[in-house]
């Protein structure tokens, strides 16, 4: 199977690569993130509102922050070594089973929101560049147009108005029924119930992104001689449509969808702070607020490990869509 | 031999201009038509405009297209699908781009038997294999999962009549088939589609600006110039005794129909100006390059007239100039 090779060769390079890359991008975290202002016990002695200076400088020794730079970073490297992501002296447990807990939530909620995007951007974007230049091009042109400039955050919040407050159909925010001992499949709808909302906002931007993007991609493949080949042949508009020039139109899309996984962590804090998502976002943005360099390491580490897969994943499927990314 | 297609007055209109005009050839069934031109006569638009491919401006404000009683001008989206590929096979200029580059050049095959024989997606495979064989493509078993970019030029080409003549198309369309590829590759690719076209006894309408493919290949000729037909014989006529002064000119511009020329010899003649100038103009097209000109070519254009049997002409000067030696015709 010269399909399989090819896939299997992309994926060691990708391995090799990723290990220097983490590396790097570890040390470089680790030396940023001392530029913020203050440390975890700062925070928390304000948080208590009355701090000695004995009783910070015990928390310090106690974390270990009051090594030199150097030697925390060396602790950090070595724990890493044997596969720990060290201990948060805030939430007082491994950072590991912090982020375990959060994890599944913002994997499916981006996965939902990236399926949403993918299918939803390229059915309009299909559309779109099938009524290029007429009336109903026009109107949706306008309406990614809108999506894209307007901030996730402001979509989400008028959606729970709209949704939630108004109509009264969909929950605001959480991730399940409290107390509810559903089971099967009741319980996924429950699930699906809470993320129809979030995904919905996360999701509108990239939408708008796809759909511009493949209608801007099919009417470049559209004119392209094979496309002449193909109506040459007898077939009807839609089977011109699907079989030759979507295929080939996809390749720039999936290597945006790409590029856009890391992005969507990113829109994940803000969505996930909207509507009080239990996932690695705002868990992310509470170990900023709380200078939990420990958790915040990890979790960084742990989205570069994501967005170095999703790439490799993108490698798989541009071997799968152009044959000729192999013979390169 | 009975009549394929007959286009009778055939125009293409764009919105700003006519690069056809009230063209008129016929094609029997079984017989090579050579179209012949230089780049912009109208040529490959005439090709598009039989299988109603023309681009979306472009349209055909008169003249008809008739083959198989039906006016494909006039036809239905519908119907004209059922005949594409199925009755009338189109190839194209280039292989290197005509082929998708994301399918296998055997499933590129299969779909044209799917979409018309009602194939399955086996049997479909068996007989683009089959397909392969027949257009000399080696080892097919193996080549039918290939794709494009695995293929050199000619085989390309030839995957691409394979598609073209897969449900034995009454008429195939060849639009400079071998402009792109080696000059080896061209006889071999020609002499093939000649043979398709015995065996399965198709009319084949080859378009191209190369006359010595017209001397060795075709059954008639058309010459076009700026969207008209200005010239029609056979072969032998044509070449022996050009009557156009642009057909004079286009065989006095070819290195291979003048044995042992070399360019040591002396420049090759050219024709002067190019097709741009013949917008705009009222009278014969191609007065403002021609060195037979005179004050009249500019008032009407010509009429085509029938100075022997199987020939049409569209210059009426042509007895006066035949008098004229070739060499002397073309020097100015």
């Amino acid at each position: 199977m010269p399909a399989l090779l090819r896939i299997g060769r992309t994926l060691r390079r990708t391995l090799l690569q990723a290990i220097p890359t983490l590396l790097g991008i570890v040390i470089l975290n680790f030396f940023l993130l001392q530029l913020a202002p203050g440390d975890a016990a700062d925070v928390m002695a304000g948080e208590a509102g009355s701090a000695t200076a004995e009783g910070m400088a015990a928390l310090r020794s106690r974390f270990g922050l009051d090594n030199p730079l150097l030697v925390q970073l060396g602790h950090y490297l070595n724990n890493l070594a044997h596969f720990s992501l060290g201990f948060s002296p805030r939430y007082g447990m491994p950072v590991a089973d912090l982020i375990a807990q959060r994890l599944p939530g913002t994997l499916t909620l981006m996965a939902v929101a990236l399926a949403i995007a993918i299918l939803l951007g390229v059915i309009l974007g299909s559309f779109m560049a099938t009524f290029a230049g007429r009336i109903p091009d026009r109107l949706l042109s306008i309406f990614s147009l809108l999506f894209y400039s307007i901030p996730s955050f402001w979509i989400g919040l008028m959606l729970i108005v709209f949704f939630s407050v108004k109509l009264g159909w969909l929950p605001s925010g959480g991730a399940g029924t409290i107390g509810s001992r559903l089971t099967g499949l009741p319980a996924l709808l429950d699930k699906a119930r809470y993320m129809v909302l979030p995904a919905t906002s996360l999701a509108l931007f990239y939408v708008a992104i796809y759909a511009r993007l493949t209608r801007a991609s099919m009417l470049e493949v559209k004119n392209q001689d094979f496309v002449r080949t193909a109506y040459a042949k007898g077939l009807t508009p839609f089977g011109v449509t699907a079989r030759h020039i979507l295929r080939n139109a996809l390749i720039p899309i999936t290597t945006m969808a790409g590029m856009h996984i890391g992005g969507m962590l990113g829109g994940a804090v803000v969505v996930e702070t909207v509507y009080s998502w239990p996932g690695l976002g705002r868990l992310a943005f509470e170990a900023v607020m709380g200078r939990d360099f420990t958790v915040l390491l990890g979790i960084l580490l742990l989205s570069s490990l994501l967005v170095i897969i999703a790439n490799a994943a993108v490698d798989i499927i541009h071997a799968w869509l152009d044959p000729r990314i192999g013979a390169r | 031999m009975a009549s394929l297609l007959q286009v009778d007055n055939l125009t293409i209109r764009f919105p700003r201009a006519e690069p056809v005009r009230n063209l008129s050839f016929e094609i029997a069934e079984g017989e090579t038509l050579a179209i012949v031109g230089e780049s912009g006569s109208g040529k490959s638009l005439t090709a598009l405009a039989l299988m109603q491919l023309l681009p979306r401006a472009a349209q055909i404000p008169n003249g008809r297209i008739v083959f198989g009683g039906r006016d494909l001008a006039r036809l239905g989206q519908r119907e004209m699908r059922h005949l594409r590929g199925r009755e009338i096979a189109m190839i194209f200029q280039e292989p290197m781009t005509s082929l998708n580059p994301v399918m296998t050049i055997g499933r590129q095959i299969a779909e044209v038997l799917k979409v018309h024989e009602k194939l399955s997606g086996r049997a479909a495979r068996d007989r683009a294999i089959e397909l392969l064989k027949l257009v000399r493509i080696p080892a097919p078993e193996k080549r039918v999962d290939d794709y494009p970019h695995q293929l050199s030029g000619g085989m390309r080409q030839r995957v691409m009549i394979a598609i073209a003549v897969a449900c034995k198309p009454k008429l195939l369309i060849a639009d400079e088939p071998t402009t792109a590829l080696d000059v080896t590759i061209q006889a071999q690719v020609l002499d093939l589609l000649d043979t398709l076209r015995r065996e399965l006894q198709m009319a084949v309408v080859l378009i191209t600006h190369d006359l010595g493919v017209v001397a060795q290949w075709a059954d008639k000729v058309v010459v076009m110039y700026a969207g008209r037909k200005v010239e029609q014989a056979l072969p032998d006529d044509l070449f022996n005794d050009p009557l156009h002064p642009y057909t004079r000119g286009l065989l006095a511009a070819s290195p291979r129909l003048k044995h042992d020329f070399h360019y040591r010899d002396g420049a090759l003649t050219e024709i002067p100006g190019s097709i741009v100038s013949a917008t705009g103009e009222t009278g014969c097209p191609f007065r403002p390059r021609c060195n037979q000109a005179r004050s009249s070519c500019g008032h009407n254009v010509p009429q085509l007239i029938v100075p022997a049997a199987d020939r049409l002409v569209a210059c009426p000067f042509t007895t006066s100039i035949k008098a004229v030696p070739h060499a002397a015709a073309l020097s100015h």
